[in-house]
């Protein structure tokens, strides 16, 4: 259990998809204008790493890996080269019924999201996770808890930068500098406070 | 011819029209510097109070003068009692010219104030001069003006370095915390992390050498000294006994470390002048410390067979390292903390747990204040948008 919370602490703070490894930045900068908006997508995010994180970590042991195969008899097989493929296959398919779902029960949320729930498709976060997975070599429960962790390290990092850009707009910043440049200063300077955990050994 | 009748009479080169009207910036700053401006707001805003930001900024940089004093003269201590462990007959910088007069007895208090002076007054006029020419520029630019906001955050900055930064370096932590910090947002008022932290933050992470480490708190070359805060990250609260510094010690500032930020005694007479005048936040201060207390008896109840730091009980995370400083004149900044009163006690206690995690869990870092305030400063916007979102919640129910 212990490993599991640390794990669960380590992608939502010290591995923060979106603020120590800069995961996810085209829908971090752009759907961050507004604060209900954001934790719409962040929620949503969440919930597509939750499910494609163990299911690309299934669909990874049970078919891919090296001897994966041998419960049907097929030894020496090793088809890890199509995990990146496969990888994207599941979570544009687990996407698209996702939005199916939103766009029925919750439509308020899927005009809000707009573009951004088929661009989760191509997310780097959503990605970036199912490959750190299998970087990792994560067993099924680890998995469940480091697709928990690093969603919801995602969702708050996008609610907060959603909060200090909501503070922004009474800002008087140069001409320049408005709208995706001051949000690539402000993002970097948000990194700079989530430092206070690099370091930490769990 | 007073100061004010030449003000006056050069005033009409700098107003609209006039052939310097670009540098009316300037103007204005001498002249508020020097004289509380007369004008009145105008339309249809009421006056409740004759405070305004002149005021206080002016008065955070009061509130900073026993913590100036100690400063000076703690580096000036240190920094003589080190001569006098290496047996040093002078030192070996310009400095040994003007203290030929004062000699460099650490029993001597002038010679110790004197020679902590020629420690602080080089970085803060360095800090002043690099920083006042970033705001100087962004005013007359931009058209905005140049405020007292901009004396508090070069004061805090100066106060919060190790005696020994090189001038170089501190100009350029300046500069990152004016310009990067404050000025893209569009000045006072209008940033979200607090500047003066953010140019620490920046020297802490580009040069690390010269902001961390055991040889940098006292400011004589090829001396080493930890500060307790270091000692306890690695033996725990046996290494500070074992350095003999008592509690009292420590509470009067004379350790080794950051200038302004070792004495908790002159940091909270500070502390009570900014909470009687109003301008500090007693909730914010109150949410700090109460979060500093629970988390690390928290600690101590668990307690840890491997890292000493768990058992480090709260009066000491008071008096060491900069906690004191960061939770008086830090994290009540105004502008960067949270602005409703339940956001503010919130804002606090996050402070409180952060430094006393990053203290005792995270191996990188023995202090975390600067940290642990930067952090809040990011989430403090978002609280204060669920405290409102509760009370708009509360009220629908209770008009429904």
């Amino acid at each position: 259990m212990e490993a599991y919370i640390s794990l669960f602490i380590k992608a939502v703070f010290i591995e923060n998809l979106a603020l120590a490894f800069f995961l996810g930045m085209c829908t971090f900068l752009a759907v961050s204008k507004k604060i209900s908006t954001a934790m719409g997508l962040g929620v949503a995010v969440m919930v597509v790493q939750t499910i494609t994180v163990p299911a690309n970590n299934v669909i990874y042991h049970t078919l891919l890996k090296e001897d994966a195969l041998a419960w049907m008899g097929i030894t020496g097989v090793d088809l890890s080269f199509l995990a990146l493929l496969s990888c994207i296959g599941m979570i544009a398919a687990l996407v698209q019924i996702l939005e199916m779902i939103l766009d029925k029960f919750f439509p308020a949320l899927y005009s809000a999201l707009g573009i951004f729930l088929p661009l989760i498709t191509v997310n780097c976060a959503i990605l970036g996770g199912s490959l750190f997975m299998i970087e990792r070599d994560y067993n099924l429960g680890e998995s469940v808890t480091y697709g928990i962790g690093s969603g919801f390290g995602w969702a708050l990092a996008i609610t907060v930068i959603a909060g200090v850009r909501e503070k922004l707009k009474y800002s008087d910043i140069p001409a320049g500098l408005q709208g995706l440049g001051i949000t690539f200063i402000t993002a970097g300077l948000m990194s700079l406070g989530f430092m206070a955990f690099s370091g930490i050994q769990l | 011819m007073s100061a004010r009748d030449f003000l006056d009479s050069i005033e009409p080169h700098f107003t609209k029209g006039g052939r310097l009207e670009k540098y009316y910036g300037l103007y204005e700053m001498v002249d508020t510097f020097i004289y509380t401006p007369a004008d009145v707001t105008r339309g249809t805003t009421h006056v409740r109070d004759g405070n305004d930001l002149k005021r206080t900024m002016t008065f955070v940089v009061i509130a900073t003068f026993f913590c100036i004093l100690m400063a000076m003269y703690n580096t000036g201590y240190q920094a003589n009692l080190a001569m006098e462990a290496m047996g040093l007959e002078k030192a070996d910088n310009w400095r040994s010219i003007p203290m030929m007069i004062f000699g460099y007895s650490p029993y001597n208090p002038l010679s110790n104030l004197i020679h902590g002076a020629l420690y602080f007054l080089p970085i803060y006029i360095v800090t002043l001069a690099v920083g006042g020419v970033w705001e100087v520029l962004f005013a007359t630019v931009r058209g905005h003006e140049v405020n007292e906001g901009f004396l508090v955050s070069s004061m805090l900055y100066a106060l919060i370095l190790p005696p020994d930064m090189p001038w170089w370096q501190v100009g350029l932590g300046i500069s990152f915390g004016i310009v990067i910090g404050k000025e893209v947002f569009g000045g006072t008022g209008k940033n979200f992390l607090n500047p003066a932290l953010t140019g620490r933050a920046f020297l802490f992470f580009a040069y690390p050498a010269s902001i961390s480490g055991d040889a940098v708190w006292v400011a004589v070359d090829g001396y080493t000294a930890a500060t307790p805060l270091g000692l306890a990250a690695t033996g725990g609260m046996e290494a500070i006994q074992a350095a003999n510094y008592g509690w009292f010690q420590t509470f009067f500032g004379f350790m080794p470390g950051s200038m302004g930020e070792t004495s908790t005694f002159a940091i909270l007479l500070g502390a009570a002048f900014l909470l009687y005048t109003r301008v500090a936040s007693y909730r914010i201060v109150g949410g700090v410390l109460i979060g500093m207390v629970l988390s690390s008896l928290l600690f101590n109840i668990i307690g840890s067979e491997t890292n000493p730091m768990f058992a480090m009980p709260w009066y000491w995370h008071l008096t060491l390292g900069g906690f004191a400083f960061g939770m008086v004149y830090m994290a009540t900044d105004p502008v960067t903390a949270a602005v409703t009163d339940t956001g503010r006690w919130i804002f606090g206690v996050l402070i409180g747990v952060m430094v006393v995690l990053i203290r005792v869990v995270n191996p990188a870092f023995p202090e975390g204040m600067m940290l642990a305030i930067l952090f809040a400063n990011m989430f403090a916007p978002i609280i204060d948008y669920f405290v409102v979102q509760a009370n708009i919640k509360r009220r629908m129910k209770r008009h429904a």
